[in-house]
């Protein structure tokens, strides 16, 4: 255990390093990634002026909290995706990583956990400017904000296990962009990332129960924007833990068949 | 001595898709793929003693990465086994990966960003080394590669030499007992591959490391390894030292010699492979070695005679060739 508390800290030391190197690129990408709440966020307050001040129940500024919490908790989603899979099994780069003595996915997420804590310090300052500009209603508790903490480790952990899952399926096919993409659809209605899942059919949210994207999205956002009870935060996170452990599960038992047909493409 | 490295029929077979070019191939194959079944690595055996430099030759394509890949645990091999340290590679059991490495010429696990430092400090959480012995081992690998200069520069800033000792020493910090080296001296100049045999051969020496080695250059194999494996199409063509392989393989012998006139008719003696002024330097084919020295001697004023066999380039050629001729 301590070994890998190590393994981690070093990683995430590293990461942190190197994200420095590029601080203009990583503001200049996350200014690009707030382009899409910022549209859904203009979109829905008008609409909900148009309706009488309010729309499924969220007034301008209850849209304003969702959104710029959301550009938070999207960050947090950024994860090693399919994409890089397929480029590093094409290009042999997992080579190296097969090397160490521990599990791969321990170096992603180890990595990109220290990239999080670069992109908190740089998102904070564009949370502030995007609150001057669009005067959001955010006023959590303290108990809010402790479950809204763990949430989005726990986004970012669940969305690591399932594009990781994705991601391994390379080893079969070499390019896996086709699957990503249907994922990615299912995503953006059943994750609460397009709209609060609220303003879905009841018949949706119902069906997002059962699948990891609202876990990964939508519930560490209304964790901190909504009214929720103590009940339905502990509910929540349990189900993250739940689709956490799922998720290690399977990648584990893939990827014991998917090392088997790893075969060091282009090196 | 014991074995450390053990081989019985390894074999590592691929089912590549092969179609004609063109549009019409492309929609048969939708229907109806194609296979061709590959064999890189074709049943090959030997065994390596614990300590031993090994030269791993071949052409491009003959197997030696692959092979390399399934003793070091990165492929399953189709068929046969390997032992590894007594352990079964493709298990890739934790405590057998501490105790090997694997260093590709054309592959890096430094941080292109970053000085080379903070990724040999990730090196020492990963396997665990205790701080001391960190510091130690490092400064030390930095001293006789003559690194101080470098650590504390981005790897993206060094020079392919330069990132290609820092990747060495980012490899050997956990101080392997089993050293993969596939084409380590890829690219480099002179004085650089140099540098790295050196310190190959001292580590080595050192802590008693098993090495096997890939490399198109020979001055490498030479330099470093008593005994060579040649391989071809996947087969074992030859195993033994350096000396056997240019006796069993090589027809020719070279002769270099100094002469007072150089205007005599030298072809009557044998190929010529260069002249540099006084300097001749001739191929012979070896049985008549001696016949022809003896004539080189009693028919010209001949000064600083040597004798030596042919290049290694020239015997590995002579290997390839012998089997291509063996095989068409």
């Amino acid at each position: 255990m301590k070994r890998y508390f190590d393994i981690y800290r070093s990683m995430m030391k590293l990461s942190i390093l190197e994200q420095w190197q590029y601080p203009v690129a990583n503001y200049f990408y996350m200014i690009g990634m707030i382009a899409e709440p910022v549209i859904y966020m203009v979109v829905w307050s008008t609409v909900a002026m148009q309706q009488g001040g309010a729309v499924g129940g969220y007034t301008p500024a209850e849209f304003a909290a969702y959104y710029i919490v959301w550009t938070l908790v999207r960050n947090m989603n950024v994860v090693f995706t399919p994409y890089g899979w397929e480029w590093r099994i094409r290009e042999g780069q997992l080579s190296m990583s097969l090397m160490r003595p521990f599990h791969p996915i321990h170096t992603d997420v180890a990595y990109f956990a220290g990239w999080k804590i670069v992109v908190i310090i740089l998102w904070l300052p564009l949370a502030f400017a995007l609150t001057l500009i669009f005067k959001p209603d955010l006023n959590p508790t303290f108990v809010e904000i402790v479950v809204f903490f763990f949430a989005i480790w726990f986004a970012y952990l669940i969305r690591t296990m399932t594009l990781s899952l994705i991601g391994m399926v390379t080893f079969w096919t070499t390019r896996v962009s086709a699957l990503f993409e249907l994922y990615f659809a299912a995503e953006l209605i059943l994750s609460g990332r397009l709209v609060p899942l609220s303003l879905m059919p009841e018949w949706i949210q119902n069906f997002a129960w059962f699948f990891p994207f609202r876990w990964a999205f939508g519930f560490p956002i209304e964790s901190l924007v909504g009214n929720m009870t103590t009940n339905e935060l502990l509910t929540g996170l349990g189900m993250q833990i739940a689709w956490i452990v799922v998720g290690l599960i399977f990648v584990n038992i893939m990827w014991k068949f998917a090392i088997r047909k790893f075969s060091a493409v282009g090196g | 001595m014991s074995s450390v490295i053990s081989l019985q029929k390894l074999a590592k077979h691929y089912q590549v898709p092969e179609r004609e070019a063109g549009l019409k191939a492309a929609a048969k194959g939708l229907f109806k793929r194609q296979y061709k079944n590959v064999k890189a690595v074709d049943e090959i055996s030997f065994e390596i003693q614990s300590g031993e430099v090994v030269g791993f030759l071949g052409p491009n394509g003959a197997g030696k990465t692959t092979t390399l890949k399934m003793l070091s645990g990165l492929l399953h091999p189709t068929s046969g086994s390997a032992s590894v340290l007594d352990f079964e590679p493709a298990a890739r059991s934790h405590d057998f990966l501490r105790q090997i490495t694997l260093v590709m010429g054309n592959r890096n696990q430094l941080s292109w960003d970053l000085p080379a430092l903070d990724s040999f400090d990730l090196q020492r959480a990963i396997y665990s080394i205790p701080t001391d012995e960190f510091k130690k081992i490092r400064d030390e690998f930095i001293e006789i590669l003559e690194l101080k200069d470098l650590v504390q520069k981005p790897i993206r800033n060094l020079s392919l030499g330069e990132r290609m000792k820092m990747e060495i020493v980012g490899a050997l910090l956990h101080k392997p007992k089993i050293l993969f080296l596939d084409e380590p001296t890829l690219g480099l100049d002179v004085t650089m591959q140099k540098r790295i045999r050196t310190f190959i051969a001292e580590y080595n020496q050192r802590y008693d490391a098993t090495v096997l080695l890939t490399s198109h250059y020979m001055a490498d194999v030479e330099a470093l390894c008593k005994r060579i494996i040649v391989i071809h199409h996947g087969k074992l063509l030859f195993d033994g030292n350096l000396s056997q392989l240019a006796e069993k393989f090589s027809a020719f012998k070279t002769i270099g010699f100094t002469l007072d006139n150089s205007n005599v008719d030298l072809t009557q003696f044998g190929e010529i492979v260069s002249t540099d002024g006084s300097r001749v330097v001739m191929r012979v084919p070896k049985e008549k070695t001696s016949a022809i020295t003896s004539r080189l001697l009693n028919d010209l004023a001949v000064e600083d005679l040597t004798v030596e066999a042919a290049p290694i380039e020239d015997v590995i050629e002579s290997v390839f060739a012998v089997k291509k001729e063996a095989v068409s």
